[in-house]
């Protein structure tokens, strides 16, 4: 819950304020509505907590942040938990 | 001592420890405190203490959510999701955390319909896919979490859907800060702010503990070179006799915090009167509840809540650690009847408590060495 979380936006989804990101090879769509969702494009990064972006941050900063969920043995539940997001995986969300 | 070329950058490591020797008074003692418990965390993991002269002590601070959260909140919530028509949602960090009659993960064994969910949306479509049952979120965490939970009401509202509800024990970092302050033993010299709290409430919020409590504070990032150069600029501030809020995890945390984010919360929730804290007692206007507006979304609203009040055991001496007034190997219970696996103080509940943290990464090495 505590865990911030780099991830690369793929996608927006149009209409919505969701939009899908990939986060160590896995694929899941995240809220971006608390970023300035106008400002995002595919290929941004950023960091999620609980399946929301909190803010945007550069690609050195996003792999920093992997290195460091590595070293402090999260990345495992990090990964858990971005599987976790969502129970259907082909819908934004409601 | 520990090698610095077992870290990244080492060459920057070993300039800022040179910098934090050099700064250092050695006729004084610091005492200084991070209060997020990912600090924490890497604090230990990282064994920065083998870094830092011995007069420099860091202190670990309220900052994990879970271990606040007072006993009787959760047996509260589990009374709740003893109803046969509720299943209970929370995140996975909730669901061995014990209540008096077990945990979440215990009351699941038992046949209350528990589920772990790892956003607080998953809820609404739990809701949407259970339409004859009724979902309740079992919503933690600081100015972190808190936005993601007001969107989640905000869109509950807006779908019209009725058989969701939050359960809402979110916290603010602040009053706790404020109440270590108060507190008639405290001993700390100046604080490491909170990196991801940050990133909602920017800077601005802390700045009273410089200005007004004379208090150096510094947001710091996570990685060991974010941690030791947060020391040697609170070490500068103390040397130069000055009390400032300084930023240096500038690359993540506006000054301004987000301001969307802050918009939602304010939106939402309103400050409680008062919040019980684990280890801290009762702390006013330290927690958020739901406002009016969502009073059709407020499980304290919706159902009747026990208002159940567990006291820690008195052996157990949570408050004093969480102050610096003692470490976590110095209370009685520490190691004994208290370890992560049987945790009895808030402390030793999540991996990001300070007595947890000090267990797995202290305590086992010592172990280990000494057989």
């Amino acid at each position: 819950m505590c865990l911030a979380i780099p991830a690369q936006i793929v996608r927006l989804i149009p209409g919505t304020d969701f939009a899908t990101a990939e986060v160590m090879g896995v694929k899941r769509n995240i809220n971006i509505g608390l970023v300035e969702p106008e400002t995002i494009s595919a290929g941004d990064w950023v960091l999620i907590h609980v399946g929301f972006a909190m803010n945007k941050i550069s690609e050195s900063d996003a792999r920093e942040q992997l290195q460091i969920l590595a070293a402090l043995g999260e990345d495992e539940t990090a990964i858990e938990e971005v599987r976790g997001y969502g129970l259907h995986d082909s819908e934004p969300g409601p | 001592m520990r090698f610095v070329d077992e870290f990244r950058q080492p060459e920057l490591i070993a300039r800022t420890t040179e910098e934090i020797r050099r700064l250092a008074d050695p006729d004084h003692h610091y005492r200084f405190m991070e209060v997020c418990g990912g600090h924490t965390h890497a604090i230990y993991r990282f064994g920065l203490k083998d870094l830092l002269p011995p007069n420099i002590e860091l202190i670990h601070g309220p900052g994990c959510p879970v271990c606040v959260l007072p006993m009787g909140r959760i047996d509260d919530g589990l009374a709740i999701a003893a109803r046969p028509d509720v299943i209970f949602a929370a995140f996975g960090d909730m669901m061995r955390v014990p209540g008096a009659h077990g945990s979440p993960l215990e009351h699941k064994a038992r046949g209350a319909d528990i589920r772990i969910v790892y956003s607080p949306t998953d809820a609404l479509k739990l809701a949407q896919v259970n339409p004859d049952k009724h979902v309740m979120f079992f919503a933690i965490g600081f100015e972190t979490t808190a936005p993601s939970t007001a969107i989640t009401l905000m869109r509950a509202k807006e779908l019209g859907l009725r058989n969701v509800s939050v359960f809402c024990n979110h916290v603010t970092i602040l009053p706790a800060i404020r109440a270590i302050l108060d507190s008639p033993d405290m001993r700390i010299d100046a604080f490491i702010g909170p990196g991801h709290v940050s990133t909602v409430i920017g800077c601005r919020p802390f700045e009273w503990v410089a200005k007004r409590e004379g208090r150096p504070i510094v947001v710091s990032g996570f990685e060991p070179l974010d941690i030791l150069q947060a020391v040697v600029m609170l070490l500068r501030q103390i040397k130069a006799g000055e009390a400032k809020m300084e930023n240096q995890y500038k690359r993540v945390v506006p000054w301004e915090g987000n301001r969307a984010a802050l918009k939602v919360m304010a939106e939402v929730f309103e400050l409680r009167p008062y919040f019980e804290w684990r280890g801290l007692g009762f702390i006013s206007q330290s927690a958020l509840r739901l406002r009016d507006a969502y009073a059709d979304w407020d499980a304290e609203k919706l159902f009747s809540v026990p208002g159940l009040r567990v006291t820690d055991p008195k052996a157990a001496q949570c408050g004093e650690v969480l102050k610096g007034v003692l470490k976590p190997a110095q209370c009685k219970l520490f190691g004994k009847e208290c370890t992560p696996e049987h945790p009895i103080g808030a402390l030793m509940v999540s991996s990001e408590g300070s007595c947890a943290a000090y267990f797995n990464y202290e305590h086992r090495k010592a172990a280990a060495l000494a057989n």
